[in-house]
């Protein structure tokens, strides 16, 4: 059944291929996001385009192996999750909700500007999760609308 | 003044694009244009020295490129030929009439192009890199100065997810035995 699902041996030939320099370079962008032009939700939109690339060429039921919808919304809510506790912790330390209580580090360096890729990380947890977790959920009312028609003509 | 004519160039190209997604017939065609009017759109964000609404415009097209073509691939929809209202064309022509008549009074008072019209960007100039220590400012200001607004931005699409997802739920158990049937029969 596997076999069948999904488009031509070509593209899954090229999504192989593809999938994993995507994933690098969303990681990238969402890492590099305090150095240059990038940031959480570009990377994030990248890493739910890998999981949707996925979807296309290998179906549904593949992908959902991987990662299922309730998976997805569980790292959604982690990365929420992250955010705010980030939040709550500069509150605490700092008298201020989000305040940036790591040290600035040296520009241009990975570990520099404190809680700003703590939170680069959580928004790409949060963003590409949750893009993919509508997708799939797309993905399911689509497949109704289209079949629907043709209980009728049969 | 170079940067000026490729704009120009540009917002041509985006408003041909707009007037044949608008126009033409065929669903698949409105699509593609409209991904050709959102690349433009990120064209020009490059000429303005904006990389990272750039990227994020380029990535997000894509996003909703694929999710329109996917719902649109299969389902032909018959454009509506008739237009029976006249009345709803003469209220479209006043209420866009008395837009760009207001336009015409608001963009008056806009500064020229290029002019930095708030002063606090300036200050996030100066002081970002001391204050924050991240070299890219756009990030340091979205998550250190205006970080609060990031966590109301994520609160959004918390929202959206959740209700995409109860809504498309409940939506397909009340179909679920026709699903599963429809499944076996392929």
């Amino acid at each position: 059944m596997d076999k069948h699902t999904g488009m031509t041996p070509i593209v899954k030939m090229i999504t192989k291929v593809l999938c994993g320099l995507m994933l690098v370079f969303g990681a990238f962008i969402v890492a590099y996001g305090h150095i240059t032009p990038g940031g959480g939700f570009p990377g994030g939109v990248m890493i739910a385009l890998v999981y949707i690339l996925i979807t296309l060429a290998y179906g549904r039921v593949i992908v959902e192996r991987k990662v299922s919808g309730i998976t997805a919304s569980v790292v959604d809510d982690i990365g929420a999750l992250i955010f705010w506790s980030v939040g709550m912790i500069g509150l605490f330390v700092g008298g201020s909700y989000l305040f940036n209580f790591l040290g600035k580090g040296n520009p241009f360096h990975i570990l520099s500007a404190g809680t700003i890729i703590i939170n680069n990380i959580a928004i790409t947890l949060k963003v590409g999760m949750c893009l993919y977790a509508i997708f799939l959920a797309l993905s399911i009312l689509q497949r109704v609308v289209i079949d629907e028609p043709k209980e009728g003509e049969e | 003044m170079e940067t000026i004519i490729i704009l120009h160039i540009i917002l041509v190209f985006m408003i041909i694009g707009s007037l044949i997604t608008v126009e033409i017939r065929n669903m698949l065609s409105a699509v593609i244009s409209v991904g050709a009017v959102g690349f433009a759109l990120s064209l020009a964000f490059l000429f303005l020295d904006a990389p990272d609404i750039a990227i994020t415009q380029v990535i997000v097209e894509i996003l909703s490129l694929v999710i329109l073509i996917r719902a649109t691939i299969k389902v032909d929809n018959v454009a509506i030929e008739k237009r029976e209202h006249i009345l709803s064309d003469r209220t479209a022509l006043i209420f866009v009439g008395m837009i760009l008549v207001f336009a015409w009074f608001a963009f008056q008072s806009l500064p020229t192009f290029g002019e930095p019209s708030m002063r606090v960007s300036e200050y996030y100039l100066m002081n970002g890199l001391r204050e924050v220590g991240a070299t890219n400012f756009v990030t340091s200001v979205i998550l250190d100065y205006r970080a609060y607004d990031t966590l109301g931005e994520a609160m959004v699409l918390f929202t959206s997810i959740s209700g995409a997802f109860v809504i498309l739920r409940r939506w397909k158990k009340e179909q679920d035995k026709d699903f599963l049937r429809i499944d076996r029969e392929h």
